[in-house]
């Protein structure tokens, strides 16, 4: 009899138990209060799976370990824990590659268990080995090799630990399936876990937010940008008193989206590339930037030597390798942005003069507002998102894929909830949404979550609808199907006078219909614009998963768009944009 | 400018790659590096001397605080500190030129560690210019291997090198 299949705890009449590596791997699991694995078995991990078999943790089977990566991450995205996945060795692990990647540049916490070959066979080529932890070196926060089983259970705690405090991130560990299979005498329950060269700084520089107070309260232009730190930081609700105690309107990341309900009037939507007129030009005309949890992308920045330029910026972040990296920053502050934000609150005695400022953003809100041309007979894709946004009022979580359906969706759905709107954004991984909203789905049982997908991106993760099927998630798939590789496409027609270079799908891809059928999954086909709405309620209004496959409009473009390299204030796309960028340019 | 930086790591397998990694995906140039066990053998201490502006070592300093295994980074650069580095020089020596290298070697301080038919080992210590303006005085003769070790550097007096300087 064996330590996980009794589940008994450590008394002082018996303080120890014999117990195999896999069971303390497992135990320790259930110590850190992990309800749901993602994974897949294999030869490497198949001790794990024996002690899963006697556990509560629940384990979801993934039709392929990409997939469990990222439904872990829609799960720690969507419920703000620290998603679980296992893989076996060799290719099990490599498979988790680009789901750790994607976690690592959204800063997602993650903990990944991967199986590696038995200590005596390490090292020799052996079959299904691979260096994982070589591997996963530059795409983890951290990792284990774990040698000894007397280890394992402090190396679980020491990676949830590391994987959600300061900057979260994933962390792999690299189990040989020799440590996990070997019994020991277990009665290491310590989860007190002490790292010497780790020490996340949570409190901020006094000095440091006095001189943001007072940039703050000197400012006449001033601007938020807020970012996906905001939300990991758990930070929301001390962003809505900021904004509402200063009347500072705020731009957002799309990593960011859902700080701040969309629907505020001081909420001017993303900036980037392709981010409204509004957010842009406000960025490019403020006096004062103010920063919250977010890096810097170039994806948001644009050119980074023109961003902001008449800007004081201010940047806080809880990793003190962000601040300056990207762009020149007037006053860094690292810290927890939560206490950053109370620090900030309490400090602030005379809010800025910006009357005449938001004037000016509410004129730039009406002269060039976010907008699409809507021929008769045709699907426009945005038009399918407004539709889903009308329909859930905002309150659905979303998940998306990589390309235009994502930018469509960033810039039509406005979500007004912190956590409902999960985007792969630093890796753009195509073929995101659908396992992460296996995982989110899991993680948020109660609530409706939508993937709003592109034909490329679901084809790469297309498997995964067997795992819907399997648990009858009730996810509705919105597919917007143009038979492109869209964003490609478009930078093809933008940039390299229309050669439609290798991006034609329409040839050759599913009847997403049939297919979807064929894994038991009831689906629809819509091609025109009146049927949009009665098939998103008739989805939406069946508790069990459902596909749409909208036919859009094949050739349409996201706009307004900033040219890559370009600068936030020249963007692409709407007559009014366009002038305005040549008054000023 | 040339930066030299004293970084305290933790002593285990694994953590060089990981610092080689960081240099290398960043694209950040290393000029040298050395390690070894520090005075606690649970931490090994590095010098690494790296080329870089202001932004980039700030963000070489940043990027290696980061790293979990790393305990501190600091900058000595520009400190009162003792550097050196160690140099095995292989030289051709035939009789001829023998007591001419013998008298160099006197003028480096420098020591011969072994001694063949026709080569010479010789050791030598010193800051780099010292370093490079031996290899200099040997180069005539036929080098035939070198073997430098890269800069160690450790802040003078009665504050440690992982010290942070008092500040006001």
């Amino acid at each position: 009899m064996t330590l996980a299949a009794r589940n008994l705890p450590l008394t002082e009449e018996q303080p120890s138990f014999q117990a195999s590596g896999a069971e303390i791997v497992i135990r320790a699991l259930e110590e850190e209060g992990v309800d749901t694995v993602f994974g897949y078995p294999g030869g490497a991990v198949l001790p794990l799976y024996d002690a899963l078999y006697f556990s509560k943790v629940r384990h979801i089977l993934v039709r392929h370990e990409q997939g469990a990566a990222h439904a872990a991450d829609g799960y720690a995205r969507a419920t703000g824990k620290v998603g679980v996945c296992f893989a076996t060795s060799g290719p099990g692990a490599t498979n988790l590659v680009t789901g750790l990647a994607n976690a690592y540049m959204d800063s997602i916490p993650l903990v990944a268990f991967t199986g590696q070959v038995s200590l005596e066979l390490l090292g020799r080529d052996s079959f299904q080995e691979a260096d994982t932890t070589g591997i996963t070196m530059p795409i983890t926060k951290h990792n284990f090799l774990v040698k000894r089983p007397e280890d394992l259970a402090v190396t679980v705690h020491k990676a949830f630990y590391l994987a959600r405090t300061g900057r979260p991130g994933p962390v792999l560990i690299d189990l040989p399936k020799d440590v996990t299979a070997r019994v020991i005498t277990y009665s290491n329950s310590c989860r007190e876990v002490d790292i010497p060269g780790y020490h996340p700084r949570v409190t901020p520089e006094a000095g440091a937010v006095a001189r943001v107070v007072e940039a703050l309260s000197r400012a006449r232009r001033p601007v938020i940008y807020a970012g996906g730190g905001v939300l990991s930081a758990e930070a929301t609700a001390e962003l809505l008193v900021l904004v509402e105690r200063t009347g500072v309107p705020v731009v957002t990341s799309l990593m960011g989206k859902g700080v701040i309900p969309e629907d505020h009037p001081l909420a001017l939507g993303m900036l980037g590339m392709h981010g409204t007129a509004y957010a842009n030009l406000a960025v490019s005309e403020c006096d004062l930037l103010l920063a919250l949890g977010t890096r810097f992308s170039d994806r948001s920045t644009g050119r980074f030597e023109t961003f902001a330029p008449h800007a004081k910026v201010v940047h806080v972040d809880i990793d003190a390798a962000e601040i300056g990296k990207n762009v020149r920053v007037d006053i860094g502050v690292v810290g927890d942005l939560k206490s950053v934000l109370e620090a900030l609150l309490s400090d602030l005695e005379k809010a800025p003069e910006v009357q005449a400022w938001q004037r000016q953003i509410a004129h730039w809100r009406e002269a060039y507002p976010l907008r699409y041309e809507c021929p008769e007979g045709v699907i426009k894709p945005q038009f399918v998102v407004e539709q889903i946004c009308e329909l859930t009022r905002g309150e659905a979580v979303i998940t998306t894929d990589v390309g235009q359906n994502q930018m469509w969706a960033a810039q039509y759905y406005r979500c007004r909830r912190p956590r409902s709107f999960l985007s792969s954004g630093g890796l753009g991984t195509m073929g995101f949404g659908l396992p992460a909203a296996i995982g989110a789905q899991i993680g948020r049982p109660g609530e409706t979550v939508i993937d709003i997908a592109g034909d490329g991106s679901l084809q790469m993760t297309v498997q995964e609808l067997a795992t819907v099927a399997q648990y009858q998630l009730p996810i509705k798939i919105c597919l917007l199907n143009n038979g492109y590789l869209g964003m490609v496409r478009q930078w093809q027609e933008l940039f390299y006078e229309h050669r439609y270079s290798q991006v034609d799908i329409s040839q050759g891809g599913p009847d997403y219909v049939k297919l979807a059928e064929a894994y038991g999954i009831t689906a629809r086909r819509v091609t025109r614009p009146e049927e949009v709405r009665p098939a998103l309620e008739a989805a939406l209004s069946e508790p069990k998963p459902y596909l749409l496959d909208f036919v859009v409009d094949r050739e349409e473009n996201v706009f307004p768009m900033v040219p890559p390299g370009g600068s936030l204030d020249q963007m692409l796309g709407g007559k009014s944009v366009e002038a305005h960028a040549k008054r000023t340019g | 400018m040339k930066h030299t930086l004293s970084v305290l790591v933790e002593n285990r397998p694994g953590v060089l790659a990981r610092i080689a990694g960081l240099f290398s995906r960043r694209g950040y140039n290393i000029d040298s590096l050395a390690v070894g066990r520090s005075e606690n053998p649970a931490l090994a201490r590095m010098t690494i001397v790296v080329e870089g502006d202001d932004r980039v070592i700030q963000q070489v300093n940043n990027q290696l605080d980061k790293l979990i295994e790393v305990v501190q980074v600091r900058d000595i650069t520009g400190e009162p500190v003792v550097e050196r580095e160690l140099v095995l020089v292989k030289v051709k020596a035939d009789p001829a030129t023998r007591g001419e290298i013998i008298q160099i070697v006197d003028i480096f301080r420098a020591h011969i560690v072994d001694m063949g038919r026709n080569s010479l080992v010789i050791e030598c210590t010193g800051g780099e210019e010292k370093i490079n303006a031996f290899q200099d005085a040997l180069e005539p003769f036929g080098i035939r291997e070198v073997v430098r070790t890269g800069r160690v550097a450790m802040v003078r007096g009665a504050r440690d090198t992982d010290e942070e300087e008092e500040h006001g």
